[in-house]
């Protein structure tokens, strides 16, 4: 298992480059200019070419990559060209919102979505599948901005119960933090739990379809010993590979939601970057993202032999 | 009710109330955008000037009326033949460190200032020496009289004169500063600052504010509340759910299609009297169809600033046409040399068109998409010209890459452009002096780079006259030239007042983020 993880982690090498090598140029290569940007509108021709200077936006491509390759090996993200302050402090400033907000979101679609899934998979064909799975569909379906609108103005304009907007950490109490994540947490959940639980129940159906489970049945077994200690574990595979997949999503940052419900997280930061050609803060989190994709598949990879024992390591 | 559904109620009654209002001492508010840049001086971000005026002070401040009246200075005199100015600061100025403000910062501060804002820059091309005569006192000698002194020690349009210590102001002009300490009425929080989520200021127990009562910018600037909170809030639904919930208390800047919603609501007050920006249409001088002014000429009268503005702002109650390159409101109004222009005359622009030999070039027209204070004005512009026989290209974009692209002096094919809409506050369009679309110092012109020897002698002759009836005459002469060469089309004066909630009081109306003399009953 040890030289399979290497040889993983290893495989990453060259995913990462291509990623960091792809957005140092797409970024170059986009029209906007960071030093116009951030000179204001009296600046002068000089004082724009002082500050492109300034900002190293002068050197050859191949320098400007180098430059920053080598400081990112380093473990130096680099400093924002807007902000003014490191790339590793502003995504840090960030990171707890967008953290907070996707476990609470993969939390609860998995507490929704995993049984709703195995019912209509047990009751397949059935109206009540069918109501479940029209269900999901909808939630899929609905814009997410739609969704979270309606529920602020029922939740906490109309009931008052929850807060509009905005995000508490965890060191400013307990309940504002709880209080400000549910309505983005729901809003989330409603678009996430359809997806597990569409995939739950074609995996369970598939696997209540198999001779382990008729023998199981034969032996008398109750109905939810059936699918709690058979069906669910051999169709455990494709869920967890679902729950790995919309983990990465959202922590890659989820910039409606953190848009509509007022949340400074990774999303939002992406996109002020984006809007300000901060080219080392975009970098940054292209990179942050990719390395968490990377790391999450592989840790879904390595849950596929705890999962199925028939799955060995390569 | 199951004892499940009782206990849910509970947590969520135990969880509505935690947390409530701290206090009323806090104002919330909702600024236009994000502060990012801290520096007053290095930016000419409107939301770094509000921030300026939060944490600074100025030697002058204007009113309400628009006159200029002393603000850090207690009295000043200027020599008969206007050339020495001599300024005295008032007993018990402090930065919020408790040093005392001194006339060694003040000067260091205006050096700083005057090597980047226009005005300052012109203010310093008259100086001959700047010196302090003691710790209260400084002296300004000029080369020949100003006739702007006033007018640019306080001025109110980005960026102000604001006064830091002179550590601080002893930072080179092209180098953003990192210490906030200034003199104002309230402290920046650094510690508490989050680019993106939240900026926080608390009162400034040091202050001491002038004994008059507040008028705009000037008067006493007296804190009320213990903490201002900036809530960075983008989305312009939210932003009104957050007002309606009570969880903020002012907006500066509602999204037009919010009023009508803020219309019903007994608990949200808009501000009261209107205070007009300056909406802009710039042709790009340099390259063609525009570097024609026969085409020009075409082009405004084909426009129309009526169209314009509804398409726009859509509620009558928020615009007016003016043709006047000053504010309607202000003294230098004027309709001289405006006749035919920006009434939409298609049929008059396509004579005009034929008779400048238009070859059907096409105009790139810049289109902000992600500025919907903006995003209308290119759309309309596109099809008058279009019914005016220009062939057009709309070209849509986020403001920075238009931001970016705006300083490109090549042609449209080559990431030019033709056409640039934006607006300017009535403090940046009040005079020639100031007005950033008169200039037409060619290659050292606003972006658009006019050129006109003719203009440019009046701007000049316009900062040192000496009455208001030479000024007037001036800007008019100002006015009419600029309407001939083309510098730029006024499309009209639009506003959008602020929105808060009835137990604010005390809000000092106008463009900026005035928030001493608020407080939270």
């Amino acid at each position: 298992m040890l030289r399979y993880l290497l040889q993983r982690l290893l495989a990453t090498i060259p995913v990462l480059l291509v990623v960091a090598v792809s957005v140092f140029l797409l970024l170059r290569l986009t029209p906007g200019d960071p030093a116009a940007i951030i000179a204001g509108d009296n600046a002068s021709d000089e004082q724009i070419e002082r500050i492109r200077d300034g900002l190293g936006l002068e050197k050859p491509l191949a320098a400007q990559f180098v430059l920053w390759a080598g400081k990112v090996l380093r473990g130096d993200l680099g400093e924002s060209f807007f902000f003014k302050k490191t790339v590793a402090q502003l995504i840090g400033q960030r990171l707890q919102p967008t953290v907070a907000l996707s476990l609470c979101t993969l939390f609860l679609s998995v507490l929704v979505a995993v049984p709703l899934g195995v019912l209509a998979a047990l009751r397949h064909g059935s109206w009540l599948d069918r109501l479940l799975m029209g269900f999901a569909t909808l939630g899929f379906s609905i814009p997410v901005f739609v969704l979270g609108y309606l529920l602020m103005w029922l939740v906490s304009l109309k009931l008052g119960w929850l807060p509009v907007q905005g995000y508490r950490r965890l060191q400013e109490g307990f309940w504002p933090f709880v209080r400000h994540l549910v309505l983005p947490c729901v809003t989330l959940s409603v678009v996430y739990s359809p997806l597990i639980a569409r995939v739950t129940r074609a995996s369970v159906s598939e696997a209540l379809t198999e001779d382990y489970v008729r023998t199981a049945r034969a032996k008398g077994l109750p109905a939810w010993r059936v699918v709690l200690r058979h069906a669910l574990p051999n169709a455990a595979v494709p869920i967890v590979t679902i729950i790995g997949v919309g983990l990465g999503l959202l922590l890659g940052g989820v910039v409606v939601t953190e848009s509509v419900f007022s949340i400074p997280g990774l999303g939002r930061l992406t996109v002020e970057a984006v809007l300000a050609r901060d080219f080392p803060t975009i970098q940054g989190l292209i990179l942050l993202s990719s390395v968490t994709y990377v790391l999450l598949n592989l840790m879904v990879d390595l849950s596929y032999p705890l999962l199925d024992p028939r799955i060995r390591f390569k | 009710m199951s004892d499940g559904r009782l206990w849910l109620l509970a947590a969520l009654a135990v969880a509505a109330g935690a947390g409530a209002d701290e206090g009323a001492k806090v104002l919330r508010v909702v600024p236009h955008s994000n502060l990012v840049i801290l520096d007053p001086v290095w930016t000419t971000a409107t939301i770094t000037q509000d921030h300026g005026f939060l944490i600074y002070d100025t030697l002058f401040a204007q009113d309400a009326r628009g006159a200029f009246r002393p603000q850090m200075v207690e009295r000043y005199e200027a020599s008969k033949d206007k050339k020495t100015w001599t300024f005295t600061l008032r007993d018990g100025l402090e930065f919020h460190d408790g040093k005392p403000v001194t006339s060694e910062d003040v000067i260091a501060s205006l050096r700083r200032w005057g090597q980047r804002d226009a005005l300052g820059t012109k203010l310093f091309s008259f100086v001959d020496a700047i010196e302090v005569v003691n710790a209260k006192t400084f002296r300004i000698k000029l080369k020949e009289p100003y006739g702007l002194m006033l007018e640019t020690l306080g001025k109110t349009a980005t960026s102000a004169p604001f006064i830091m210590p002179r550590r601080v102001a002893e930072t080179a002009a092209d180098k953003q500063i990192d210490d906030t300490t200034g003199s104002g009425p309230f402290i920046f929080k650094k510690d508490e600052w989050k680019p993106g989520e939240r900026v926080v200021y608390v009162k400034n127990p040091r202050y001491k504010p002038r004994a008059e009562p507040p008028n705009f910018l000037a008067g006493g600037k007296v804190a009320k509340v213990d903490r201002i909170e900036w809530v960075i809030i983008k989305d312009a639904q939210t932003m009104v759910n957050a007002l309606v919930a009570g969880e903020v208390d002012l907006i500066e800047a509602p999204a037009f299609e919010s009023y009508a919603s803020f219309k019903g609501n007994p608990d949200i007050l808009l501000e009261a009297a209107p205070v007009y920006r300056q909406a802009t249409l710039r042709f790009n001088h340099l390259q063609p169809p525009f570097n024609n002014p026969k085409i020009r000429h075409a082009a405004m009268v084909a426009l129309d600033q009526t169209a314009e503005l509804r398409a726009q702002v859509g509620l009558p109650e928020m615009f007016h046409t003016c043709f006047s390159v000053y504010p309607c409101a202000g003294p230098l109004a004027t309709t001289a040399g405006m006749d035919g222009i920006g009434r939409g005359d298609a049929k008059g622009a396509q004579a005009l068109l034929k008779e400048a030999g238009y070859d059907g070039t096409p105009v790139v027209i810049m289109q902000p998409t992600d500025l919907t204070i903006l995003s209308k004005f290119p759309v309309m512009a596109a099809q008058l010209l279009r019914q005016a026989g220009f062939t057009v290209d709309l070209q849509a974009m986020d403001w920075q890459t238009l931001v970016s692209r705006r300083a490109r002096k090549d042609p449209p094919s080559k990431g030019g452009w033709n056409i640039l809409i934006t607006y300017f506050t009535a403090f940046d369009v009040a005079d020639p002096a100031v007005h950033p679309l008169l200039g037409a110092a060619c290659e050292k012109a606003w972006f658009g780079w006019p050129c006109d020897a003719e203009v440019e002698r009046l701007r000049a002759a316009y900062v040192v006259a000496s009455t208001d009836e030479q000024r007037k005459s001036l800007a008019t002469q100002v006015q009419v030239r600029s309407m001939e060469v083309g510098t730029y089309l006024p499309l009209g004066e639009y506003w959008y007042p602020k929105a808060y909630r009835r137990n604010v009081v005390g809000l000092i109306e106008g463009y900026n983020l005035m928030l001493w003399n608020v407080e939270k009953q």
